[in-house]
């Protein structure tokens, strides 16, 4: 146990844990700020220890292709980027969710749009939640705001990944991939073994062996009718995760007169604003969405149920402020602040946005 | 006389191969893949690789490749199979993992992924059947399109100062040190098939050996595309793409081996 306790970088919990879970293999590409994945990955040489395979590709685009050859064959592999290089792995993130595959993606979103910045960011919540690719499909997106969830979401969006058949992302921002913290690292435990692969995914295209039949991995159907089946199927699948598997953290609700909502490493920040405000006599309430999708919606909509109104904090121009606003049906005035451009909020400014937006409005 | 006594067991001198499985094939007349698919069935039968084969269909005509031969197969994004391919043979080791993909999505779409498949010499076999045009999307102009051939989108020929020259890319394979095989192939003629049969299972062999990628580039014809007739179109393949695409191994390190 006492082994398990390091100091690093969220990154570098991201590559320890994958080894631990007996993650089969990892294909990725350097980008800034997520490169300590990789780097971590190759330092540790897992393919002398437990057997996963590591590989640096020539592109996001052949690594996700890489994550997709992969889960086809029942393998638990997963790929890490930031920004730039995940919205080029837009297309074989479809592939998958239509393939009914489960991968996981890890996102350490840094500012966009275009190359913009390696400073942190949170402005990928569109593309994570709301589908990114082509298609109608959702990932399940966790979304970490320590180095101790870091290592913790790489098991569960590989349990859930599994369970569901489905792609799951880890949606970091570029403070909690670059911060050192405290963490426990979970027991390594070992890799499937083929007949446990066999046995666990029916479905995989990892040869007719003890099958006699074969397995075709594709999306691809031309027969419409059948084509909207195949969607109904993916949607029970979406219905089924969104009752099952809404995680938030909930801070100061119950007495709360103002209610901030933030994810990732924002969310933390907040918290102290929150400390700060409940100094001066200013009851505020925390909620912390974990899953970004499945959203928490009936979570916000009951806190909303006794406040006099919500600010969404977010390190991007205001875009789980619309999933809120869904929540809380404008029961309550919703408002947004967040920085851009890579800048992360300090507590003074989240206070400050919440007195002149939400406290005293009209004194704008 | 009914059918059944004329096929008797002892009259027999060919029937379709084992893992080629009677599903119609969407293939036009007078099309290369049909032959090709044949024999990479019997290939893989022959050599025992039923169970262990994973096929890797591109997006093109051969989409649907996993509805004809009797493996596993995915089917990949548009150029993407060589990086489907690394993942799954790097992963299952075991196994023989192949692509089966055409000049449109092998040496444009796809350029990059194919380049550092065979770069990084991954234990795979590349099939790629170039016909010198896109054939599923209505015959367009490929990267393998010879200089003055008439698709739809080079209605008066392929120009060089216009569209740039052909890209051949079993050279360009052959000149990385992670391919042990490389090889261009044709199936118009009963020689040539049995030429060709050879060559593809020297490459699932190599495959099997872990020597590093083995690259079968068939030029074949395209009679919808090209708009000729299929005899037209053996002929016009033998007068004009074999001299840009000339038959026969273009590289081998494992010649050596095999004689010795």
């Amino acid at each position: 146990m006492k082994d398990n306790v390091k100091l690093m970088k969220g990154n570098e919990a991201i590559a320890h844990a994958a080894i631990r879970y007996g993650c089969d293999g990892y294909f990725g590409y350097p980008i800034t700020p997520q490169s300590e994945v990789l780097e971590t990955l190759e330092a540790l040489m897992p393919w002398e220890t437990t057997g996963m395979t590591v590989l640096q590709a020539e592109s996001e685009l052949a690594s996700i292709n890489m994550v997709y050859g992969g889960a086809a064959t029942g393998k638990a592999v997963m790929t890490s980027s930031s920004s730039p290089g995940v919205s080029l792995m837009q297309e074989g993130i479809s592939y998958m969710a239509a393939s009914e595959l489960p991968a996981l993606i890890v996102n350490v979103m840094r500012g966009g749009p275009g190359l913009g910045t390696i400073h942190p960011s949170q402005s990928d919540y569109f593309q994570a939640t709301k589908g990114g690719g082509h298609g109608d499909y959702h990932l399940i997106v966790l979304a970490p705001s320590t180095v101790q969830e870091m290592a913790d979401f790489v098991g569960l969006g590989f349990d859930l990944a599994f369970k569901y058949r489905t792609p799951a992302m880890i949606l970091a921002d570029g403070v909690v991939g670059q911060m050192m913290e405290k963490v426990v690292l979970p027991e390594q435990r070992p890799r499937r073994t083929n007949e446990e692969i066999r046995r666990q995914c029916p479905w995989a295209a990892n040869g007719k062996q003890g099958r006699g039949k074969r397995n075709i991995v594709t999306s691809l159907e031309l027969d419409s009718a059948v084509m909207e089946k195949n969607n109904e199927r993916f949607q029970r699948t979406y219905r089924e995760i969104e009752a099952n598997e809404v995680r938030y953290e909930e801070l100061y609700t119950e007495d709360a007169d103002y209610l901030i909502v933030a994810f990732g490493s924002i969310a933390r920040i907040c918290a102290k604003a929150i400390e700060d405000a409940r100094a001066e006599g200013i009851k505020v309430g925390l909620i912390r969405p974990i899953t970004l999708w499945p959203f928490p919606y009936a979570a916000i909509e009951k806190a909303a149920k006794h406040v006099k109104g919500i600010l969404c904090v977010e390190i991007n121009a205001g875009q789980m402020i619309e999933d809120v606003r869904l929540a809380v049906h404008d029961s309550v005035p919703v408002r947004h602040y967040g920085r851009m451009g890579g800048i992360v909020p300090n507590p003074t400014e989240i206070l400050d946005a919440l007195r002149r937006e939400i406290i005293e409005p009209s004194a704008k | 006389m009914n059918r059944e006594e004329i096929i008797k067991q002892e009259n027999k001198v060919y029937s379709r191969p084992r893992l080629l499985d009677d599903n119609y094939m969407h293939y036009c007349p007078g099309c290369s893949h049909g032959v090709v698919h044949k024999l990479v069935a019997e290939v893989i039968d022959e050599l025992g690789l039923e169970d262990k084969a994973i096929g890797i269909a591109p997006v093109g005509c051969a989409v649907f490749a996993y509805n004809y031969i009797d493996v596993d197969w995915i089917e990949a994004a548009h150029g993407r199979a060589p990086a489907l391919a690394t993942a799954a043979s790097r992963l299952n080791p075991d196994k023989v993992v192949f692509t089966y993909q055409g000049d449109g999505d092998l040496a444009a779409i796809g350029s990059a992924e194919t380049i550092h498949s065979c770069c990084r010499g991954e234990n795979i076999v590349i099939i790629l059947i170039n016909n010198g045009i896109y054939g599923m999307t209505g015959g367009q102009m490929s990267p393998c399109t010879i200089l003055g051939a008439k698709t739809a989108t080079s209605p008066y020929g392929r120009r060089a100062d216009l569209n740039g020259f052909p890209l051949h890319v079993a050279d360009v394979v052959a000149s990385l040190e992670g391919t042990c095989y490389v090889t261009r192939q044709s199936v118009h003629t009963v020689a040539a098939v049995r030429k060709a049969k050879n060559a593809l299972k020297k490459a699932f062999r190599n495959a099997l050996d872990k020597k590093g990628t083995s690259f079968v580039e068939f030029v074949s014809t395209c009679s919808s595309g090209w708009k000729m007739s299929p005899e037209k179109s053996n002929k016009w393949m033998e007068e004009n793409m074999f001299a840009n695409y000339p038959m026969g191994d273009i590289k081998d390190t494992t010649a050596n081996e095999s004689k010795s």
